[in-house]
């Protein structure tokens, strides 16, 4: 079992066509992912590497069964791909893409049907290790096994995972629900569904400085809506007030989106928050060998 | 991207909404001009981005084209907490009677716009909300039906706005949602939103931070951006596309980082700090970063005296190791950096691939990013 994403999961690769949707749908291809074609606009009816091309994304649902979808469409026209793939009736949407103004973001997150999970945008997209990876991270650092990962991060993920798999500590699914002020799919949503299924034992979760995401997932903690072992890191210790570090998410402003403010939260739910990435492994172990939370 | 009180008023004043008469000037020449053009009781504004201007001197008073001039002069070129007023904003006084607050801005959590209220205006909306909680209105806009004016009677009515005024509130923040799509803000602010001895609002104040990303709608904002105050390696930065922010805190800083991605890039920063040294800034070269990315990240970041080591973390996904290793060679080859005051750390993909160029131009790559930091640290305090 898994969250969102499974072997059978049948995608599509919206800008196949460009540079970067043409690699990363051979990488994933080549990972086990089942990539049923692509879509670009203007292009339907060729081929490429394989690869059907459709014009739209209602077409190549029609003719492929596909239900996921990932977006590596530039940003003046990215907003207008999600939109597309959730009329077109795609229920998993990663948007790869960085750099989409906010504005087209808060429309498209109003337009899209509440069935339809969107991860992203500005994320690394997702992974079942061993099944399918839908995204851009590097396939050979994750392992399949009983953790899962959720983090605000792209390339933080990857240096976590890799330390958890060096350390034989497996993955259930990985999400990256990216960096952006607002995104399809927050960390409540991914515990939430990491605590319904059965093969993920403990989870890692990775936050950042700004907004207050890490603080809504101690809430939910504190709630006793998610009762399974958790570890969490926070990056962005070292970032001084008001300086944007590259995420527009990742900006603090006055007295919300410290790291401190995260930490304590976590700390308060008894999650355990690693000072560097290199403990998480540790941490994983010690949760899971506890008891669990009363 | 922030801007300047003169330049968010131009925005307001464009989106119909009151503000006071006034003028910006760079020189005390053109201060005086303005004061004989328009005569008349007025305030002189620093135009900086630093809250706390009042308190530091920056804003004064005057009446006529021969008392502008002290007030100018004092002000123009005024260090304020470490930024220099280069302009300032000439404006007719008002007479005001109570202040109000008023902003718009986007609220993460339900991902949508957020209307935010007060009849306590004037101070900073943070100390209000934890002082007198209720005393704040808050409302989200459902993004798919916009702004209809219950939004506006609704948010008067829960924020006490004096019901006289109820009725330009309401037109007011009606232009202000307006605006705020316009131009694709993260933040408009009106604090004070001033009710005049005559029953008028004004907007007194103006605090408008853009979307970086949704300038590509708006080419014609980006022309402000000269006149922003930020650090030269930060525009020459932005000239070419690299997302860098220069830092600066206790005075300590000693490594230059680079890295791809924001959170790994923060993880670094942060990595170096746990190992006993500070970053001089953030560098992220981004996904699918190319060798000229790379060479150009190398060239900036180690422009900035204060680098005495620098640190290389990359961690491919959609980044190739082989691409960044590339420009990392073409960059010592064209620069002044020196090998010996590098430290690289590359995985993931095309791993195998980069360390190959790197090795076979004298470079051997770390394993992990603590052991860089470490080995970074230790070079910049050597």
């Amino acid at each position: 079992m898994s969250i969102y994403l499974d072997r059978n999961s049948i995608v599509l690769v919206q800008g196949i066509t460009g540079r970067e949707g043409l690699y990363n749908a051979n990488r994933m291809r080549a990972y086990g992912t089942r990539i049923a074609g692509g879509v670009t606009p203007g292009k339907g009816g060729q081929t490429i590497e394989d690869f059907p091309v459709f014009d739209t994304v209602s077409e190549a649902v029609a003719r492929t069964s596909a239900t996921v979808s990932i977006i590596f469409v530039p940003p003046p026209f990215a907003a207008d791909a999600v939109m597309e793939a959730a009329d077109a009736g795609i229920k998993l949407i990663a948007c790869i893409t960085e750099g989409i103004p906010v504005h087209d973001m808060l429309r498209a997150v109003a337009a899209i049907p509440a069935d339809v999970r969107l991860i992203g945008p500005n994320c690394p997209g997702l992974v079942t290790p061993g099944q399918s990876l839908v995204g851009i991270m590097p396939g050979h650092v994750f392992s399949a096994g009983n953790v899962g990962l959720v983090s605000r991060s792209g390339t933080l993920t990857y240096e976590i995972v890799d330390q958890l798999t060096r350390a034989g500590i497996g993955q259930s699914t990985c999400v990256g629900i990216g960096g952006d002020p607002i995104i399809g799919t927050v960390f409540t949503d991914c515990l939430r569904a990491f605590q319904e299924d059965p093969d993920t034992h403990a989870v890692v979760i990775v936050g950042e400085i700004g907004g207050t995401d890490e603080e809504d997932a101690a809430s939910m903690i504190a709630r006793r809506e998610f009762t399974k072992p958790a570890v969490a890191f926070i990056g962005g210790r070292s970032a001084p007030e008001g300086k944007r570090m590259g995420h527009a998410g990742a900006i603090v402003s006055g007295s919300s989106g410290t790291a401190q403010a995260k930490v304590q939260a976590f700390e308060r739910v008894k999650v355990p928050v690693a000072d560097s990435p290199a403990t998480i492994p540790e941490l994983v172990r010690s949760v899971m060998r506890e008891p669990a939370r009363k | 991207m922030r801007l300047l009180e003169y330049q968010g008023k131009e925005l307001f004043a464009k989106a119909g909404i009151p503000v006071p008469q006034g003028r910006v000037a760079a020189s005390v020449e053109e201060a005086v001009q303005i004061m004989r053009e328009h005569p008349a009781p007025s305030v002189v504004k620093a135009q900086v981005l630093v809250g706390g201007r009042g308190k530091a001197g920056g804003i004064k008073f005057c009446s006529d084209a021969e008392d502008v001039k002290g007030p100018a002069q004092a002000i123009l070129g005024m260090n304020i907490k470490g930024e220099i007023a280069k302009r300032i904003l000439i404006e007719q006084r008002v007479d005001i009677e109570k202040e109000l607050y008023l902003s718009i801005t986007v609220d993460r959590a339900s991902k949508k716009p957020i209307v935010i209220a007060s009849a306590m205006g004037g101070m900073d909306i943070e100390e209000v909300a934890a002082k007198e909680p209720s005393a704040i209105a808050k409302y989200c806009v459902n993004t798919a039906g916009g702004y209809w004016p219950f939004i506006g009677r609704r948010v008067a009515k829960e924020a006490d706005i004096p019901a006289a005024v109820t009725g330009q509130f309401v037109s007011i923040l009606g232009k202000l949602y307006a605006l705020f799509f316009d131009v694709g803000a993260m933040l408009l602010e009106i604090n004070p939103l001033a009710i005049t001895k005559d029953g008028k609002l004004i907007a007194s104040d103006a605090k408008v931070d853009l979307d970086d990303n949704g300038l590509i709608r708006r080419a014609d904002l980006e022309a402000w951006r000269t006149d922003l105050p930020d650090h030269e390696l930060e525009q020459r930065a932005r000239r070419t596309n690299l997302n860098y922010a220069y830092l600066e805190g206790k005075g300590n800083e000693n490594v230059g980082v680079i890295g791809n991605g924001a959170g790994l890039v923060m993880g670094t920063m942060d990595a170096v700090r746990a190992a006993g040294g500070e970053a001089t800034d953030f560098c992220d070269i981004g996904g699918g970063a190319k060798a000229d990315v790379v060479r150009n990240a190398v060239d900036i970041v180690t422009a900035d005296p204060r680098v005495k080591a620098l640190f290389i973390n990359i961690f491919g996904g959609i980044t190739r190791g082989d691409e960044v290793a590339r420009g990392l060679i073409a960059a010592l080859d064209g620069g002044t950096w020196k090998k010996d005051r590098l430290v690289v750390r590359l995985t993931g993909t095309n791993e195998r691939e980069g360390r190959a160029v790197l090795e076979a131009a004298g470079i051997v790559a770390v394993e992990t990013m603590n052991e860089g930091a470490a080995k970074a640290v230790a070079i910049a305090k050597s």
